[in-house]
């Protein structure tokens, strides 16, 4: 017997990818690799929210998914050590409409920045949002029609208001 | 049971055995009371094999394997060693690692005398530990009402994960990280009395080997454990209605 299937735990987009994942896999208990992937892909980390949504969604126990997510190096449960996350999108539609250029600049500025900011970058396969590529996810919230410079000039924000 | 169960005849230590294949090396070896020291196994509860303590030496095809008894299943003219000097050295080893590994201090834990990895230590006679002690920094969880997680005394056997995910249905334990971060959690990694799907039942405290699970009120020496329910449970689990 599966469980009702309950709501998403916010209006975000990104949702519908998990969603899909968990689908695509019948909510099978074995599709919890999977859509951690999709999860850590999609938002860069995987929040106390997603973890209850996936455990309930698949009808698997809390502490397993914990176990499981916290088994591996590649599932982080806070944004890799950083303040801000700023998530480019790298699906098809924004691939081509310049992602890789957003992505290579944004990579650049943190990069050679010696102050070390308190930014991580980060690249999703797809955010549910072609609509509005090239689409980049700052801080949780979704910002379509980039150029790197537009990109740029959210990040500098950031940097110089420390907010 | 069905009526074909097909029969596997095997030796152990020199004793011509028969059992039927749905039998692990340990339930042929406990039928005919010859002892294999186990640690994380425990009669009603699913087989793991994550402590090694049982390891036989299984000569099968003309080749001698090491196998954990409670996790192998018998084959057709199987020859098991259950006790050896190599084996003795092994188990003593893997017991001298599990001291060296955790914080384990008998002189202090409420499991003094009844904790069955100092009685292991004993009849093992594991003499001192030849590997240098890890001193891990550890917690304790005492926020539940009537239960403590005390995880510097923790072996990781996952009989409490067992426990509660097979008998009481609950899954409240699990076990989170990787190597020596390892630990036991309640739920998503909360303190224990915010952990939702817990019921109180107790089941994991009383199968616990050490001291790492315990109720409150019990001071050094003073927590006897009751396991006589779990046959039982597993019986009436599995029993058609």
């Amino acid at each position: 017997m599966k469980a009702a299937r309950i709501a998403p735990p916010s209006e975000d987009k990104r949702w519908r990818v998990i969603d899909a994942t968990m689908r695509r896999h019948g909510y099978h208990a074995h599709a919890l690799i999977e859509t951690l992937h999709a999860t850590q892909e999609s938002f860069g980390f995987l929040d106390e929210d997603a973890l209850r949504y996936i455990a309930a969604t698949l009808g698997v126990a809390l502490s397993h998914v914990y176990g499981v997510a916290t088994f591996y190096r590649r599932f982080t449960l806070k944004p890799r050590g950083a303040r801000h996350t700023c998530v480019v999108c790298t699906g098809t539609a924004c691939h081509l409409k310049g992602a890789p250029a957003l992505l290579e600049a944004l990579q650049q500025r943190i990069d050679h920045d010696p102050t070390n900011p308190p930014v991580s970058i980060l690249a999703a396969r797809c955010l549910a949002s072609c609509g509005l590529a090239p689409a980049v996810v700052f801080d949780g919230k979704v910002v379509g029609n980039l150029t790197p410079d537009l990109a740029l000039e959210r990040i500098e924000k950031w940097l110089h208001h420390e907010s | 049971m069905p009526s074909s169960v097909r029969v596997k005849t095997l030796r152990i230590d020199d004793l011509d055995v028969a059992g039927d294949e749905q039998q692990t090396i340990f339930d042929v070896a406990v039928e005919h009371a010859i002892p294999i020291p186990t640690l994380c196994h425990l009669d009603g509860l699913g087989a793991v094999g994550a402590c090694r303590m049982c390891l036989v030496e299984v000569t099968s095809a003309n080749q001698t394997r090491l196998q954990p008894a409670c996790a192998t299943p018998i084959e057709e003219g199987m020859q098991i060693v259950t006790n050896s000097p190599r084996l003795q050295e092994y188990r003593r080893m893997i017991l001298e690692l599990l001291f060296a590994e955790g914080n384990h201090v008998c002189a202090v834990c409420v499991s003094n005398g009844h904790c069955e990895l100092q009685g292991l230590a004993q009849s093992l006679g594991m003499t001192h530990v030849r590997f240098p002690y890890h001193y891990p920094q550890r917690s304790v969880d005492a926020s539940h009402r009537r239960f403590v997680v005390d995880h510097n005394r923790c072996i990781l056997c996952t009989r409490c994960v067992r426990v509660c995910a097979e008998i009481e249905g609950a899954h409240t334990w699990d076990v989170m990280g990787a190597s020596s971060q390892t630990q036991v959690i309640t739920d998503l990694n909360q303190p224990w009395a915010e952990a939702e799907t817990c019921t109180g039942c107790g089941k994991c405290i009383h199968v616990c080997p050490t001291g790492a699970l315990f109720e409150k009120g019990y001071s050094v020496a003073e927590m006897h454990k009751r396991r006589q329910f779990l046959p039982y449970l597993r019986a009436m689990r599995e029993r058609e209605p």
